[in-house]
């Protein structure tokens, strides 16, 4: 046993997959101590909050101000606040009143604001262009004005006596605030979904309760497949030809469709994440059995199998101990391979809407379908799926990569 | 010849067995859902109405011609004996469309979609394992991990990721659909055009998941042939190498051939993702829509194809290997 396990962890593949695995794990234990609270808290009300740091504004004026002269501030304060939007206008106007734009890039905002200063005017009346689109010039051209001068902001609150605004503060351009005297600020690594609850700590909680679906579900398709596998091989016969048959029939129809099928039938309420994975359990144990069965029918003829059956041994006591040691190191790789199926097939159905119904768990599948539901793929928000098929993808990874180690230790003839 | 006739004998028996099974299955698991789909169509129908005994007589009338008036087992009996005229019924959610109209309208971009991505997917795969396993050194480091990360994409992350990326940011392809909405099936250039714009996106999302699956697999294989003693042996016996490769690679090609048909057999149940994420007019995306609007008659139709695809599939399989492996045949001589 101790070769073995030394032999196994000499394995760089098995090492690689444990270690991603683990670290997964890992992650998944700390980070909530470090942040902890309900990963389903809805903390932002609108969608698809970017990931970032988010500093209370409403704090930040209050904490004390530093000022500083930092070179170039105002220039990033420009570049800001042009978007693109304002960019293509400003180039259709100039084309509209006849400037010329050909050597102008687009990116430079120094050139752009230079030019714009230059040309243009109020009063002109570019030929075609209607009276709205005047008027959004003129707004855009006081922004730029109001951002070049050096104005103050002022803070104003409204007298709840006189109805009046009374300045309270004014805040000037070097005015910088230490994010540490905020009494508010949150950091999102990966933003908000379309709930508007933290996407990092739902996901570490998601791929918790995706991998002991997973486990739950690799456990049921081991236990049923192996006990079949063993009966059919030891026993042979009829016993073999009707567990064979049933088999059969498990493995003919698709198990996805028999998972659509059976989730869909047990209606909503009941399905919680432990029915979906036993759900999964129920129909992916076919090729377990089947091996299963290959291998004991070539153990069932050795000799060491005769002799204990000469010597009276009940069958359990030979399946539990001339057998299943030889097809042990097979079982662990099959049951890794279910719990990684296991926890694809859950993510999957999940997709289609047939997951599991809870509003107090997640799950990978759940949040790519929510993602999904909302768009989050259309519409940018990267944050809200890709973070989740990178997990599920490390998961199965890391699972399979230990599966392909082990089999180079237990079958030499794979070893390169 | 007679050991044959009883193992094919055998292998029918098991295999009608099964299809029994299966129909009986395909027909009793949608039914068994909650949802009452004729209530729904005679609430949609009925909106407005005042007169209970109006929306009684709707409802009736539609129990009737969906027949979920009688019991269970008649219903059965019914279904099948029309099944095998092709006619599944009119579809719930759709109606008054048939379930075999909507089917065969779909049937044929499933298959114009999967069967190529499957072929494809498994012989670029196929090339890239086996030229790896000979390799060994360098390629086969780098390909073997690389291979692995890929077949773990899920299908819809893979189609997730190839539509954001080529559909949404680089607009090299249209994101949804078997082609242009504002277009009516016909056989202009226009169309076809459009059809094949619309054709990237899922199928190479669907190649890209199964190559790397297929050359993983076709790697060991080749492996475990390349050090098989016959090997050593034509070595020893001094043939060259470019034909003792020609053997191995043979020998390794069997158990993908096996990969092959079966994922031709259950190409709608496996690649049903991509079809969805694409809302691609095949069988997938209806049967999504037959799942959500608790369409039996629909659900039944395309997951019993789908049973027989893969049943036919693994029929298929049998008999050839019958006919090519060795050892089958050794068996019958017993």
């Amino acid at each position: 046993m101790k070769n073995t396990l030394r032999q196994v962890f000499h394995s760089s593949k098995f090492v690689g997959g444990f270690v991603i695995f683990m670290l997964l794990v890992l992650t998944m234990i700390i980070y909530p101590l470090i942040n902890p609270g309900n990963p389903l808290e809805q903390i932002g009300v609108g969608t698809f909050a970017e990931p970032g740091t988010y500093v209370s504004l409403y704090d930040s004026l209050s904490s004390p101000t530093e000022t500083m002269r930092l070179p170039g501030a105002d220039e990033k304060r420009l570049v800001r606040s042009l978007t693109g939007e304002d960019r293509v206008a400003m180039v259709e106007w100039f084309t509209a009143a006849g400037v010329p734009v050909d050597d102008l890039d687009m990116t430079d905002t120094d050139a752009m604001l230079d030019l714009w200063f230059a040309n243009y005017d109020v009063s002109a009346k570019p030929k075609g262009m209607t009276m709205a689109k005047r008027n959004y010039y003129q707004r855009l051209n006081n922004n730029l004005l109001d951002i070049r001068a050096g104005d103050t902001l002022i803070i104003a609150d409204k007298n709840d006596e006189t109805g009046e605004l009374e300045e309270k503060k004014q805040v000037n351009k070097t005015d910088y605030v230490n994010i540490g005297e905020v009494a508010n600020v949150k950091t999102l690594p990966l933003g908000t979904d379309n709930f508007g609850r933290d996407v990092l700590k739902q996901l570490v909680s998601a791929c918790g309760t995706s991998i002991r679906i997973g486990l739950v579900a690799g456990i049921v398709a081991t236990l049923i497949g192996l006990s079949l596998g063993l009966l059919a091989g030891y026993l042979g016969g009829i016993a073999d030809d009707l567990i064979m048959f049933i088999t059969n029939i498990f493995t003919v129809i698709p198990g996805f469709i028999l998972l659509i099928l059976i989730t869909n039938s047990v209606g909503q309420e009941q399905r919680g994440a432990t029915l979906v994975a036993v759900v999964i359990g129920l129909t992916s144990w076919t090729w377990t059995a089947r091996s299963v069965r290959s291998q004991v029918i070539s153990l069932r003829n050795r000799d060491h199998v005769n002799l204990s059956k000469l010597s009276g041994h009940s069958m359990v006591r030979i399946v539990l101990t001339d057998i299943l040691p030889y097809i042990a190191s097979y079982v662990v790789m099959a049951f890794i391979l279910q719990v990684s199926s296991g926890i694809l097939a859950e993510a999957q159905l999940s997709l289609l809407g047939l997951g599991p119904r809870t509003t107090t768990t997640a799950t990978l599948g759940l949040m790519m379908n929510w993602a999904m539901l909302y768009s989050a793929h259309t519409n940018g928000s990267w944050w809200a799926y890709f973070p989740v098929i990178l997990t599920i993808t490390l998961i199965s990874f890391s699972l399979n990569l230990m599966n392909t180690g082990l089999d180079q230790v237990f079958n030499p003839t794979l070893r390169d | 010849m007679k050991g044959y006739r009883k193992y094919f004998g055998k292998k029918i028996l098991w295999f009608v067995l099964t299809f029994i099974i299966a129909v009986i299955l395909n027909f009793i698991l949608p039914r068994l859902m909650p949802a009452d789909p004729v209530a729904a169509i005679t609430g949609k129908l009925a909106q407005g109405m005042t007169d209970t005994s109006a929306v009684q007589e709707i409802y009736q009338r539609y129990a009737e011609e969906f027949g979920t008036d009688k019991p269970m087992l008649e219903q059965f009996f019914i279904w099948c004996g029309k099944a095998i005229r092709g006619d599944f019924g009119l579809s719930f959610s759709q109606y008054p469309r048939s379930v075999s109209d909507i089917i065969s309208s779909a049937i044929g971009w499933t298959i114009a979609l999967q069967l190529p991505a499957i072929l494809v997917g498994w012989l670029l795969g196929n090339i890239l394992g086996a030229v790896a396993a000979y390799m060994k050194k360098g390629f086969d480091k780098v390909l073997l991990p690389v291979s692995l990360f890929m077949s773990n994409v899920p299908a819809f992350g893979m189609a997730v990721i190839l539509l954001v990326v080529f559909g949404v940011n680089l607009k090299w392809a249209p994101i949804a659909g078997g082609y242009a909405y504002d277009m009516i099936p016909n056989m202009s250039w226009r169309f076809i055009a459009s059809v094949i714009r619309h054709y990237q996106l899922p199928f190479w999302s669907i190649v890209l998941v199964s190559i790397g699956g297929q050359a993983v697999g076709m790697r060991s294989m080749s492996i475990y042939e390349l050090n098989a003693d016959y090997v050593k042996y034509a070595r020893f016996l001094g043939i060259k190498d470019r034909k003792i490769v020609g053997y191995v690679f043979r020998n390794a090609m069997l158990p993908q051939v096996t990969g092959l048909a079966l994922s031709i057999g259950t190409m709608i149940g496996g690649a049903l993702v991509a079809e969805i994420i694409f809302s691609y007019p095949g069988l997938g995306s209806t049967m999504y829509a037959a799942v959500t609007a608790a369409d039996y008659p629909l659900i039944s139709a395309t997951t019993l194809i789908i049973t027989i695809m893969v049943l036919l599939a693994t029929f298929l399989l049998d008999i050839i290997y019958g006919f090519i492996d060795p050892r089958v045949k050794a068996a019958q001589i017993d």
